[in-house]
């Protein structure tokens, strides 16, 4: 208690400051920092979850760097992140852009929008997959077998599994996005938009020089938030091929879907450990790029 | 006030008598296993039984998600706490054994040469080093599950006593629209249900292959046998069109929706075919192959001693795995859940064997292999892999089936290198 008192009131704040902070620090430390460090040793170790860990120096990471199926898990991963970001945002912001002006029903179109955000992945997943199936029970194909077409083999193909399984993915994202940014569009103040107009600028014109630049905030928020979601993609790939995962031949498997078959179907969590530290540094690596790319100048 | 403090004292009086009557009451052994209702149903029948023959012990029973199974036992064991009596995939023997979870059952009471004269024969791959570490209450095999009405309807009497015969079944029965399409499926199939067990087990050796050596640690499938076995799995969908795997999304639910002739599955889709209102189905035996060979795929869960069992409790725990490996308990299991005997003397009654949904699960036992999978779901894959090559790469059998080998045989390699 001496100790205290005889503090000076800057640190006696301090004091108070960890105090108060203590308990998150610790909620954090125990919750996320140890796991972390913890699933970074075991990287390096071989564990199947019943016996004791031993030591495996970098096997893991050499058995990842030769495996033809981390390429490929690798590759796709980052068609995800690169076919999903930009179009999930460009879809978002076109639909806010336009919602933003519509008086009419205005509140009932926002919600329709957020729905399927509210919905539950899973359920989402397999009504699409049934969506997809071929004659007699898929939604599509029986449309397009209807018409007369060929069917589409929408999920058992190895250049339309992918894209297939993204659409959804990106449609249920849409909800999130759009909300974010009419909340962006919101904070514009009007009188920018009052001022081109008096200068009669074009809506074009106005859209590139005041809306666009002022709401990069909100677009590095979503770019980031969006990529790590991408880069994280599972509910949808494994519920929709969930008799072949990540299939047809590993052509839909996202990473997270590699490291959780390797940690909860074959039980080699060393292995496992080793690819969720490649995506911990992949999502570290990505975040900060965007981040310093988009950061103010 | 004063409520308050009788109600503290008459609390704390009771918590003491419980936990004095805890203290003088018999022991008690806990068995672990995870949720499937039917099972838990059937455990608890066993234990009633088992504690109305052995007053003085008793047994708690506890289950947990399939999900979190294998992690809650590998903590608890160590730690001195969970289950005396655990059970298990018999493809898990080797990890809880290397981990040592569990301990070898006593020779006095379970000596090898009776287990070998009693049970199955696939049940000697319990044995580690002359020890049989565990044992099954009941297993699982292979049948033909067919559609009586499209049957009917094609004008066919019996189910296929062979392969030739099942083709030709299916052909009758395949219908599609005009755009070529399938509409009812001859057969299903579907290499990620239960079509590679089918295929690993049984079409490859009635092929002239051999899927393994004895100790299922190197593949020796990929010779020409092989590949006309592959072949033959193959022709049925790119051929001979009698069906599609992709078809209703999954084998078994179209065969459930009575769209499909003949569908091979587990004694487990019993159940979920029993419910199914308006499908009318029987069961037959695997068909035999071009030489008249049988074969059967089967697998089973087993219940072991942990090694956290010691003193009484061990004495518990050994006449409890006594009483849940006895014909009498097989027969509750049979009943119960539907999983079939691990005895000839309890499987082979003839009441079993007329059974009409039973009986030919159960005639499949006698020949039946139990692969010793290293990685289920890693082996599965690799065959799932080879026909997704043939159908979608259009890569030949014999290339294809020669990649699998490769790929089964590096993830054996690897499993075994520990």
């Amino acid at each position: 208690m001496k100790f205290y008192r005889n503090l000076s009131i800057s640190q006696k704040q301090v004091v108070w400051a960890w105090g108060f902070l203590a308990l998150p620090v610790l909620f954090y430390v125990v919750i996320r920092f140890y796991p972390t460090a913890d699933a970074i040793v075991l990287s390096f170790q071989k564990w199947n979850m019943l016996g004791i860990r031993q030591w495996a120096g970098f096997d893991n990471y050499i058995k990842l760097y030769n495996d033809p199926v981390f390429w490929k898990v690798f590759r796709n991963t980052f068609v995800y992140l690169i076919l999903g970001t930009p179009a999930s945002l460009v879809i978002s912001f076109a639909i806010a852009y336009h919602l933003d002006k519509v008086r009419f029903l205005h509140s009932t179109l926002r919600a329709l929008y957020f729905l399927p955000f509210l919905t539950s992945t899973v359920a989402m997943a397999w009504v699409w997959r049934w969506f997809y199936q071929p004659v007699p029970i898929g939604l599509f194909n029986n449309f397009i077998a209807s018409l007369g077409f060929q069917q589409i083999a929408f999920l058992n193909s190895t250049t339309n599994a992918l894209p297939s399984i993204l659409l959804p993915a990106i449609w249920a994202g849409l909800g999130f996005q759009i909300i974010i940014f009419m909340a962006g569009l919101r904070a514009i103040p009007t009188s920018f938009y009052e001022a081109a107009r008096i200068d009669g600028v074009s809506n074009w014109t106005i859209l590139r020089e005041i809306t666009l630049p002022l709401l990069k905030p909100t677009i590095v928020f979503l770019v980031v938030f969006s990529s790590i979601s991408f880069l994280r993609i599972f509910d949808q790939v494994f519920n929709m091929t969930t008799n072949n995962p990540g299939g047809p031949l590993d052509s839909t498997k996202p990473l997270v879907l590699m490291i959780y078959q390797t940690a909860f179907s074959s039980f080699d969590m060393g292995y496992a450990a080793a690819q969720t530290v490649v995506l911990f540094s992949i999502l570290l690596i990505v975040s900060l790029l965007q981040l310093y790319l988009m950061r103010d100048r | 006030m004063k409520a308050i403090r009788t109600l503290t004292l008459a609390a704390t009086t009771s918590l003491a008598a419980m936990l004095s009557a805890g203290a003088v009451s018999a022991v008690e052994i806990e068995y672990w296993q995870y949720i499937f209702d039917a099972r838990i149903t059937a455990m608890d029948k066993l234990i009633a039984n088992f504690e109305a023959a052995n007053p003085g012990i008793t047994v708690k029973q506890s289950t947990f998600p399939y999900a979190d199974y294998r992690t809650k036992v590998a903590a608890a064991i160590p730690a001195g706490e969970g289950p005396d009596v655990v059970q298990l995939f018999y493809g898990w023997l080797n990890d809880y054994v290397q981990a040592e979870l569990i301990q070898p059952l006593p020779e006095a009471t379970f000596p090898a040469a009776r287990i070998e004269a009693e049970f199955f024969p696939m049940v000697q791959a319990m044995k580690i080093d002359g020890k049989y570490m565990a044992l099954p209450t009941a297993v699982r095999s292979l049948a033909l599950f067919y559609n009586t009405k499209l049957f009917a309807e094609a004008g066919v009497t019996a189910p296929p006593a062979t392969l030739a015969e099942m083709v030709e079944i299916a052909q009758k029965i395949t219908k599609k629209d005009g755009a070529g399409n399938i509409t009812v499926e001859g057969i299903t199939s579907g290499m990620t249900a239960q079509d590679h067990q089918w295929f690993r087990e049984v079409l490859l050796r009635q092929f002239g292959a051999v899927p393994y050596t004895d100790d299922y640690r190197t593949v020796t499938y990929n010779t020409p046998e092989g590949v006309a076995a592959l072949e033959f799995y193959t022709s049925l969908e790119q051929t001979l069109g009698v069906t599609s795997s992709t078809f209703m999304d999954e084998p078994q639910a179209a065969f459930k929706a009575g769209r499909a002739g003949m569908h091979i599955d587990g004694s487990f889709r019993i159940g979920a075919l029993k419910d199914t209102r308006g499908l009318e189905w029987g069961v037959a035996e695997l068909p035999a192959g071009p030489d008249g060979t049988q074969s059967n795929y089967a697998s089973y869960w087993v219940n072991a001693i942990t090694t956290k069992a010691q003193g009484e409790k061990y004495d518990a725990a050994v006449k409890f795995m006594d009483y849940i490996t006895s014909d009498e308990a097989m027969q509750i299991w049979l009943d119960t859940v539907g999983e079939l005997p691990a005895k000839p003397s309890a499987a082979l009654t003839e009441a079993n064997i007329a059974d009409p949904v039973f009986g030919p699960f159960i005639k499949g036992l006698g020949y039946g292999h139990a692969t010793i999978f290293a990685d289920e779901s890693g082996q599965r894959q690799v065959l799932v892999d080879a026909v997704s090559r043939i159908f979608l790469q259009g890569q030949s059998a014999a290339d294809s089936l020669a990649a699998a080998a490769a790929a089964e045989q590096a993830l054996l390699d690897s499993y075994y290198a520990k």
